[in-house]
């Protein structure tokens, strides 16, 4: 293992995100913010309480899941595709790097950023909302595994874009629909029958479902098959990210 | 001595369908300054990035040091440092960070003392701390260097080292390329500019096509291949070389001043005794004559243009 690239790599992208401190951490938190204000102050006091929980507490999971995802696609996608973009990619080829110590550092960086965010985020939901994590271990787990599976799934993005459009179209168009079809605002329970099956094929479903289980402890779908799904998303990545390097798709042609 | 570098019939078609390389074999000597030419889209870039593994390979096998570069790449890649044609560099970083980064990258572990080593050679020493966008396009290109020495590397890849950049810094580039040899690097250096080949390379091969055409030392080269010239300044104009002197290679400039006598210099006899004989037995009187060496560039451009 090349123990030192994985650092030099992992403290570079690092170092990217407290040079830019103001877009990285303190724009997620406004926008969480201000998402507590609308609705969790003005709407959700209209709001009965879903599953025993007053609305501001119970969007806290489905809010943070949504900035988790959308964020991690952004970190990783952006990390490797800059160096494509600049050039600089050279040098990371050139390396005596293995693909496995590439997909470490940038993922890991990326997914460092999004767990130190959503952290960040949960803290300024206590602000708001009396908070509660009944399940803090399993909260962690889902926190930590969505991370590292979608930094995988936007580094997968950053290596297949090939501008700076494209770098935002799943985030944007693919990811955060789905978020916001996902439950992250809402228990699919409360769907008619048709649109609550429709639902089940959104992957978003399933990690809302399993954090949100671990904070209030009920959930859309079983928290065994939330982790089953999460983990089933993980290795699609693994798989495609293998591929790539594998192939040299969109690195080394 | 084992080559530092075997490139065995090697081939690489793109996925476009240009075949880039055709059945290449090439070995580059340990402590060597060798330049590679060609003219562009000849296939120069194409077998840097393959050896340094920026490029699938194709076809065929390589050796770096006598370890496969597919199989071996850690090895190899330890031993290889590559400044690329193009100033790709992290504008945002100071110049310190980014070649203690490339540093690390390469799988060693932290020593300022060699950073600022490189730097101090390379006059980059008080820009350390400013950011790489403040720096102009040959101090960029030294950062590249110092960036792809950072690791110390026992064989430097150089893809149009000085490309763009002013004649002084030229020299200065060229004055560092031959102190790095002479501390045991291997040097592979691309180059438009066949002056510089010319000026440092031990040993020159030309590629084109996607195939090389010859690899020769320098010297035998251009006494091979280089020809010379005797120009005579005539006392009175001719208006055509007369038939007695049909059997030399001779050229009559168009206000028929001066003749032009082309010969080679590798063999027993020039033929020059030959010539002023037979230009006294015609009664042609010149007042004045020069001599003229070709250059690498007149025997690259024979080269390449006998080839299309």
């Amino acid at each position: 293992m090349n123990v030192h690239a994985v650092r030099a790599i992992y403290t570079f992208e690092m170092a990217r995100t407290f040079r830019t401190l103001l877009q990285s951490i303190v724009s997620p938190v406004l926008s969480t913010s201000l998402y507590f204000v609308v609705f969790g102050a003005a709407i959700g006091s209209r709001i009965e309480s879903i599953d025993g929980v007053s609305y501001g507490v119970f969007i806290v999971p489905g809010l943070v899941m949504m900035s988790l995802l959308t964020l991690s696609i952004s970190n990783a996608s952006f990390g490797i595709y800059f160096p494509k973009f600049v050039g600089t990619i050279y040098e990371l080829l050139s390396a005596p790097v293995s693909y496995l110590e590439i997909v470490l550092a940038y993922v890991g960086a990326a997914a460092t950023k999004s767990v130190m965010i959503g952290l960040v985020m949960l803290a300024t939901a206590a602000f708001f909302v009396p908070l509660r994590i009944d399940h803090p271990l399993v909260m962690v787990l889902f926190l930590v595994l969505t991370a590292v599976t979608f930094s995988l799934f936007g580094f997968i993005v950053g290596i297949w874009a090939d501008g700076f459009e494209k770098l935002q179209l799943v985030p944007l168009l693919v990811v955060m629909p789905l978020a916001f079809l996902g439950g992250s605002f809402y228990s699919i329970d409360m769907l008619p029958p048709l649109w609550r099956t429709i639902s089940l094929f959104n992957p978003v479903v399933y990690l809302v479902s399993g954090f949100r289980w671990s904070f209030i402890g009920t959930a859309d779908v079983s928290v065994g098959i939330s982790l089953f799904m999460t983990l089933a998303f993980l290795g699609l990545c693994l798989a495609a990210v293998a591929w790539i390097f594998r192939t040299g798709y969109r690195l080394k042609n | 001595m084992q080559p530092v570098i075997e490139v065995t019939n090697l081939s690489k078609t793109y996925a476009t369908g240009f075949e880039a390389l055709k059945d290449v074999s090439l070995e580059v000597r340990r402590g060597e300054i060798f330049a590679l030419l060609g003219p562009n889209g000849a296939g120069k870039t194409t077998l840097i990035n393959i050896i340094c593994g920026l490029v699938n390979p194709g076809e065929g096998r390589i050796l770096v040091d006598g370890h496969d570069i597919v199989r071996d790449y850690r090895t190899t890649r330890k031993l290889i440092g590559l400044v690329p044609q193009e100033l790709a560099i992290d504008a945002f970083e100071s110049v310190w960070w980014t070649v203690s980064f490339s540093r690390g990258l390469f799988g060693r572990s932290k020593n300022p003392a060699h950073i600022e080593k490189i730097l101090r050679s390379l006059a980059l020493w008080d820009k350390k701390d400013a950011k790489v966008m403040t720096l102009s396009g040959g101090m960029k290109r030294r950062v590249l260097i110092a960036k792809a020495l950072s690791h110390e590397p026992e064989i430097l890849f150089l893809d149009e080292p000085t490309a763009g950049v002013d004649v002084e810094l030229r020299q200065d580039m060229w004055n560092l390329v031959r102190s790095l040899r002479d501390t045991g690097v291997t040097i592979i250096l691309t180059t438009h500019y066949i002056e510089e080949a010319e000026e440092m390379a031990d040993r020159v091969g030309v590629i084109n096509k996607g195939e090389i055409i010859l690899v020769e030392d320098k010297h035998t080269l251009m006494q091979e291949h280089g020809k010379k010239e005797l120009s005579l300044e005539l006392d009175s104009p001719l208006a055509a070389i007369p038939e007695s002197l049909s059997g030399h290679a001779l050229q009559l400039d168009s206000d028929g001043r001066r003749l032009v006598f082309t010969y080679g210099t590798h063999g027993p006899r020039t033929g020059i005794n030959a010539l002023f004989a037979d230009l006294g037995q015609a009664g042609i009187r010149f007042r004045d004559l020069e001599t003229r060496q070709s250059s690498l560039q007149d025997i690259f451009v024979g080269l390449v243009r006998d080839r299309r």
